[in-house]
C-alpha cells in the first residue's frame, strides 16, 4: 500500500527528509513495523528509531501509539515531543 | 510571519452576558539555559495544529462554562520580546475564564505540534520538551 510520511523538527534534520511518498511491503501494517522498515535504510534511520529518543507518531493528524494500524492513503508523521507556547 | 489561529467564538464580541475576559500572552525571553537568545524559530505541522487547537478549545468548553475563546500562535522566526502566543477566554464570571485559559495553555504546550529552535552565539539548538510542562498538564486529569 501507498502512504505519505512527514518528518518534523530535529527528526526532519536527522534523516534529511521533510516528506515522502512510500510503497510499503504488505507486512508493514503498524507504526512499529513502519519504524522497523525505515530503520533498514541506514545508521541515521536506525538510530532515530532505536528507542533512545522519543519519537511521536501521528496518523492523519491524530497522535497515535506504536501499535496503531496504518492503512493505504494515510498521512503518517514522525516528530519529537512538542515545545510550543 | 504566519499564524496558526483558532477561535470558537469572537472573544471581542459585545455579548452582554460576558463578565470576564482573561488573556495570556507568551513572549520570547532573551536567555535560556544560561545562553543569550538571538532568535527563536517555531516550526509547526499546520493541519495537525489546527485539529489540536480545535480539540483543546472544545475540551475547555466542555469543562468550564465559557462563552468564547481565541488562540493565536505565531510561527517562523521571532526575536526576544516578540509575542509567541495569545490565549483569550470570555465567561460570565472570572473563575471559569481563569481556569480555562490556564488549561488551554497547559494543553497547547504539551499537545499542539509546534517545535522551537533557538539561535544563540554557540549556534542553533532544538528546545527539549520539559517534564514540568507534562506535570502542568497532568493537574487537569
Amino acid at each position: 500500500m501507498n502512504i505519505n510520511i512527514l518528518y518534523f523538527a530535529r527528526i526532519k534534520e536527522s534523516v534529511n527528509y521533510s516528506s515522502e511518498n512510500l510503497d510499503l511491503p504488505s507486512d508493514v501494517k503498524t507504526v512499529t513495523a513502519l519504524k522497523n522498515h525505515l530503520s533498514l535504510r541506514g545508521e541515521n534511520w536506525a538510530n532515530l528509531f532505536n528507542g533512545k529518543q522519543v519519537v511521536r507518531a501521528a496518523i492523519n493528524h491524530t497522535l497515535v501509539d506504536d501499535l496503531a494500524a496504518i492503512n493505504a492513503g494515510d498521512e503518517v508523521a514522525f516528530f519529537p515531543p512538542v515545545t510550543g507556547g | 510571519m504566519r499564524l496558526a489561529e483558532h477561535a470558537n467564538q469572537d472573544v471581542a464580541n459585545n455579548a452582554s452576558n460576558i463578565g470576564a475576559l482573561v488573556s495570556f500572552v507568551g513572549q520570547v525571553r532573551d536567555m535560556n539555559d544560561g545562553d543569550s537568545i538571538n532568535t527563536l524559530t517555531l516550526e509547526h505541522y499546520p493541519e495537525m495544529t489546527e485539529k489540536a487547537l480545535l480539540g483543546i478549545e472544545s475540551e475547555a468548553k466542555n469543562r468550564w462554562d465559557i462563552i468564547g475563546s481565541l488562540i493565536i500562535h505565531r510561527v517562523g522566526t521571532l526575536k526576544p520580546l516578540d509575542q509567541i502566543v495569545l490565549v483569550a477566554v470570555t465567561s460570565a464570571h472570572r473563575g471559569e475564564a481563569f481556569k480555562a485559559c490556564e488549561f488551554i495553555m497547559d494543553y497547547l504546550k504539551t499537545s499542539a505540534p509546534f517545535w522551537k529552535k533557538e539561535s544563540t552565539n554557540q549556534g542553533e539548538r532544538w528546545v527539549d520538551a520539559k517534564l514540568s510542562d507534562d506535570a502542568a498538564k497532568a493537574r487537569w486529569k
